[in-house]
């Protein structure tokens, strides 16, 4: 998604971070903390646990995995 | 058999051409739409051993699934958004079947002609702005009034305090970036700046932002970001996007 993506392109030539993983981020700003919000009769609410907190914690660990590799 | 539930990825109303045969949504599931008093929604039947509440509470830390369905649904809601006006829904919304998404089609009806109106020939752009304080400052070097020792004088100062001041410029330029993007947009919403872990720069991000803009001010909008580039202050610019930051409808359905 990013139009003038240089920056994400380069860090994934250096291989410090893939590009697709920039976005990710970006896409999570909005997956979980945009749209629309439903409760009530399912089978899950998003509201039910902070995924926001999860997905982010994970994205964090992933990356320093990565770069400890790297 | 396994039970199913009803994943919800999007909101439109209803268009003579709503055909998604050949669409996948997540874990590669047929796309399918269920109409309602003039409002479609788009969904697929997803089995409740990866998609009900205790696997879901797993399979969120998994940060391959989580990129793979985040994915997946960004691409359904792209799909629709090229056809019309679309109320995209958070991620992982899972109903115990189609009658409950008819419910609240039904129920909520009002509320989503009002934010699929609100979004109609609207996109959403994404601008970060980073500053960098490992760089030296902008170099503002005064015309010299007062001789050679006034001028190192003031060239020391300014040293000292480069560091606190590259920062404050940089604070405010992120916000008169903001405020001037939000006079072209229609509306703006500022996300929760991005860990440097996870934007993959070292620079710390000032702003966040997100702009609904009418498309037919796209040009005007993306010249202004270009315009206010390079003031001790690094842009970036994504999108566009579906109005997923502007569809803030927090629907409560009773049933």
């Amino acid at each position: 998604m990013t139009v003038d993506g240089p920056r994400g392109a380069a860090l994934a030539e250096q291989g410090r971070l893939p590009a697709e993983r920039v976005a990710l981020v970006d896409l999570l700003d909005r997956l979980l903390a945009g749209g629309v919000v439903v409760s009530g009769d399912l089978v899950l609410s998003i509201a039910d646990i902070d995924l926001v907190r999860i997905s982010l914690r994970v994205l964090i660990m992933s990356v320093r995995e990565n770069l400890g590799e790297a | 058999m396994t039970e199913t539930g009803t994943y919800l990825y999007a909101v439109t109303e209803e268009t003579p051409s709503s055909d998604v045969e050949g669409l996948h949504g997540v874990a590669d599931t047929q796309v399918r739409t269920i109409p309602c008093e003039g409002l479609v929604a788009y969904v697929s039947t997803v089995p409740l051993d990866q998609f009900g509440a205790e696997p879901l509470r797993r399979s969120m830390e998994d940060l391959d699934w989580l990129g793979e369905t985040a994915g997946a649904h960004h691409h359904v809601v792209e799909e629709v958004a090229d056809r019309a006006p679309v109320a995209p829904v958070r991620l992982v919304t899972v109903y115990r079947g189609d009658e409950q998404v008819k419910d609240l089609l039904r129920e909520r009806h009002d509320d989503f002609v009002d934010v699929l109106s609100s979004v109609a020939g609207r996109r959403e752009w994404g601008v970060k702005a980073y500053v960098d304080l490992s760089a030296p400052g902008p170099s503002r070097t005064a015309p010299s009034l007062g001789g050679p020792g006034t001028a190192y004088l003031k060239r020391r100062q300014a040293g000292l305090r480069s560091r606190e001041e590259a920062w404050r410029q940089a604070a405010a330029h992120a916000e008169h970036l903001h405020a001037t993007l939000s006079t072209v947009a229609v509306a703006s919403h500022r996300h929760r700046a991005q860990d440097p872990e996870l934007s993959g720069r070292k620079e710390a991000m000032l702003l966040n932002g997100a702009y609904l803009v009418e498309r037919s001010r796209d040009d005007e909008f993306l010249k202004t970001v270009d315009d206010l580039r390079d003031r001790g202050v690094e842009i970036e610019l994504t999108g566009p996007w579906a109005p997923y930051s502007f569809t803030d409808l927090e629907v409560r359905g009773d049933g």
